[in-house]
């Protein structure tokens, strides 16, 4: 069994190594897909699919770990709506980071390499795991990438990652139903009659069919 | 209802259709409705929207969420299948690397071809359409005038099925009472776009879309169709009852399994199919029409997809509906010793003045639309309002830099969320993320309104395609090459959108997401994005300068007809797919009416 200071000595020179510092032969070691194909052309649409039916899931345990603690430190339970892991946000991730297409083996790296320097930073700062640390061990960090035009010169990557992983998990997240309760998404009903919105919520706004 | 799809009855047609989309469903309805024998040959495989449409599927059902890929290019769910921009063993190739010089081709191999993912939006050409030539000199007249047109139009609208309202603006036709569904109700978004671009002289009307709001007049209707057709009467008359009325859900562009918007697949071809006069073969790709030794088209050459073989079927006359490209490309690959350069090309003209629309976005987060209760705003899936183009007098008096005009369709609300919802919202927020995050996405969820331009773009003499001369598809049909070039009047009228819709956004109080791009040439979509590609075998009255007359018959061979987008003379900035209908009847009403002739 690898004790913890051994591991975190390779993380940290991982970390001073890497995979944000553009060596290449890491990430592609790392990253490298298996060649699969997609769903085709002509996939059955009405067949309900998940994270793994179209093409094998790629995560690591490790990775997959990582990605849950930064996907529910963007979108926690809140009490009005679950986390992002507790509607299967992750396995969308991974999915997503998993799939054959352009667009989606382009941020195979940025994610993979993203969620190794969450790890790595996080040792760097807290000599755990960016899973393992509390809640405003994980703010810190994310505090210092979550905005791009703010982030320091040596957060740029990461805070480039942090921007891609984000919109990850924000559309993993609400695209689900209960996502899309949360934020009042209510159709997707047949209805006999479709009225539009009601006439007082117009007044209220100065608008309707007879405002100027 | 099941569609044939083995090979044909035995029988002697007297009409063979290539397509079944909008031209090739129109064409076929209307003969076989006359009594016309009809083969229809499609290119892709049978499709039935009623078994196959994932109409309440959510997202989260999906791979990826519905996001689109290369194989979906319009999402997972889309209803196309087998098309897209790029086609698996159907190359085509491009004349240049200039990303300006490019033509990037939309095709769908499936029964009901690309009416089955559209936007349903049906715009009336205007007196103005048609003969654009005599107004500012440029460009092509077509041979008929909008009164020749209109009452097809009318019989379209009535068929199929659209909603909208008659204004009397400039050049923006109405119907004849009675032809008209009632538009579906605005949402929150549609309202304040209605109030601030009005302040700025911008007309919001009712938008014109083939989605029944309502049950079709099946009592009335089937009469003015088919005056003194009794047969065709009562089977329209079915048909238009077993279509339901929008229930207010899902996306028009997965399709529609209870048929209610307009499909081929669900409006043309089932009632076509009920005179038993029409018989159609799927996965047919038709490589060239076969000439007899009159000079009179024989029948078409067609390779069977599922054995590989070449077949030929024979018919009294050919109609090519395969989508303006592809017809042309069929007319160029049927060469002989007549037509050495392709078939009815004695002009030279098949395979140019391709034309598609000029296309530009802008979008907007309104702070007005923050925060709102929730609303079911799924409504009729399309807008309900749009802008007909506005500026025809400020151009007649040269107060413009480019020629024709541009619609705007817009659209905003609280739609049912996918993979891209609420990207980039640290643009707002300032990077929020957290409990924080989650504030932010109820506050701004249903804020953003997108604003697209469609608009007219004048046939030039750089936008065409012709044959490759090395290569071939997987079926060994030799493909088709683009030119593409946009002239100032594009560029400029894409400019010219930029800046209205960034001042409408701002009259809404709203922020632009993004640059508002002034040069044209940044701000146009490319070439064949906005899939409205019509033109490569125009109509016209001389036979000099066009490929076939008014009547969709080509100059050159009497019995070979073309009733898709490629008998364009130009490409108002309406979306071409009513015209193409409407187009599409007219010349099948002639075709009926020589076959009882005995002229063809």
């Amino acid at each position: 069994m690898t004790d913890r200071r051994t591991t975190i000595k390779w993380m940290l020179s991982v970390a001073a190594s890497m995979p944000l510092l553009n060596q290449r032969s890491w990430s592609q070691e790392v990253t490298a897909l298996p060649a699969y194909r997609g769903y085709g052309t002509d996939p059955d649409l009405t067949k309900l699919y998940r994270p793994g039916d179209a093409w094998p899931l790629t995560l690591s345990q490790a990775q997959r770990r990582t990605a849950a603690a930064l996907c529910n430190v963007i979108i926690p339970d809140d009490g009005r709506s679950p986390n992002a892991e507790g509607v299967g946000v992750v396995d969308f991730i991974d999915e997503w980071v998993s799939a054959p297409y352009p667009r989606q083996t382009a941020d195979r790296p940025i994610v993979l390499e993203g969620l190794a320097w969450m790890d790595a930073e996080a040792l760097l700062r807290f000599e755990k795991y960016f899973a393992e640390l509390d809640e405003s061990q994980q703010h810190a960090i994310c505090d210092d990438i979550c905005y791009e035009p703010n982030a320091k010169p040596k957060f740029a990557r990461a805070a480039a990652f942090f921007t891609r992983y984000r919109d990850l998990t924000v559309g993993g997240f609400y695209s689900t139903p209960a996502g899309s309760r949360d934020i009042g998404y209510i159709g997707n009903v047949p209805l006999p009659k479709f009225d539009g919105p009601p006439a007082e919520l117009l007044r209220k706004l100065g608008l309707g069919p007879e405002s100027t | 209802m099941s569609i044939p799809t083995s090979a044909a009855r035995a029988k002697n047609y007297d009409v063979i259709v290539v397509g079944s989309g909008a031209a090739g469903g129109q064409t076929a309805y209307t003969l076989s409705m006359e009594g016309v024998k009809v083969l229809m040959l499609e290119a892709g495989r049978k499709y039935v929207p009623e078994q196959e449409t994932p109409m309440f599927q959510t997202a989260d059902q999906a791979p990826l969420r519905g996001a689109s890929s290369p194989e979906k290019d319009f999402g997972f769910y889309d209803a196309t299948i087998d098309g897209g921009w790029t086609v698996p063993g159907e190359p085509y190739v491009q004349s240049t690397d200039d990303p300006n010089g490019r033509f990037t081709w939309w095709r769908s191999r499936m029964l009901g071809g690309r009416t089955n993912h559209w936007g349903r939006i049906s715009l009336r050409n205007g007196p103005y359409d048609f003969k654009p030539h005599a107004r500012d000199g440029l460009g092509f007249d077509w041979p008929i005038s909008y009164d020749d047109m209109a009452p097809y139009y009318d019989k379209v609208e009535r068929l199929i099925g659209v909603y909208g309202t008659s204004e009397g603006l400039e050049n923006t036709p109405n119907s004849s009472p009675g032809c008209l569904l009632p538009p579906p109700a605005p949402l929150v978004s549609d309202y304040l776009v209605q109030q601030r671009a009005r302040r700025l002289g911008v007309p919001i009307i009712p938008g014109h879309r083939a989605v029944l709001t309502q049950q079709l007049d099946f009592k009335r209707s089937p009469a003015l169709l088919h005056p003194g057709n009794l047969k065709a009467q009562k089977i329209i008359a079915e048909h238009m009852q077993q279509r339901s009325a929008c229930i207010w859900a899902t996306d028009c562009g997965r399709g529609c399994s209870i048929r209610a918007n307009y499909q081929s697949t669900t409006v043309h071809l089932p009632p076509a199919l009920a005179t038993g006069n029409l018989d159609i073969v799927t996965d047919a790709m038709v490589s060239e029409v076969v000439l007899g030794r009159n000079g009179h088209a024989k029948g078409v050459k067609y390779i069977d997809k599922h054995s590989g073989a070449e077949r030929v079927v024979t018919a009294r006359a050919v109609v090519l509906a395969a989508s303006a490209c592809e017809t042309a490309r069929i007319l160029l690959n049927s060469k002989s010793a007549l037509f050495p350069n392709g078939l009815a090309n004695s002009s030279g003209k098949v395979g140019r003045y391709i034309m598609d629309t000029v296309g530009s976005s802008v979008s907007g987060q309104i702070p007005l639309l923050e925060s709102l209760p929730p609303l079911n705003e799924d409504g009729a899936s399309g807008h309900a309002f749009y802008a007909p183009w506005w500026g025809y007098q400020d151009q007649q008096k040269g107060k413009l830099n480019f020629a024709r005009g541009y619609h705007i369709e817009f659209g905003g609300g609280r739609r049912m969320p996918g993979a891209g919802t609420l990207h980039g919202l640290e643009h707002f927020t300032g990077g929020s993320y957290g409990k924080k995050l989650k504030e932010d996405a109820r506050r701004y969820y249903g804020s953003f309104v997108g604003f697209d331009g469609r608009g007219e773009m004048i046939p030039n003499e750089n936008s065409y395609c012709e044959i490759d001369p090395k290569v071939k598809d997987k079926w060994g049909i030799p493909v088709l090459r683009f030119h593409w070039k946009w002239s100032d009047h594009e560029t400029r009228q894409a400019a010219h959108m930029q800046t209205t819709f960034a001042g409408i956004v701002e009259a809404m109080g709203g922020r632009v997401i993004g640059k508002v791009r002034t040069d044209g040439t940044e701000a146009i979509a490319p070439g064949g994005f906005i899939i409205h590609e019509v033109g490569g075998a125009i109509m016209g009255a001389d036979r000099q300068i066009s490929v076939t007359n008014q009547w969709c018959q080509t100059w050159d061979v009497k019995n070979l007809f073309v009733t898709d987008g490629a008998v364009f003379a130009s490409n108002a900035d309406k979306n071409p797919t009513l015209t193409i209908m409407a187009v599409a009847w007219r010349a099948a009403d002639h075709i009926a009416d020589r076959m009882r002739r005995k002229e063809l």
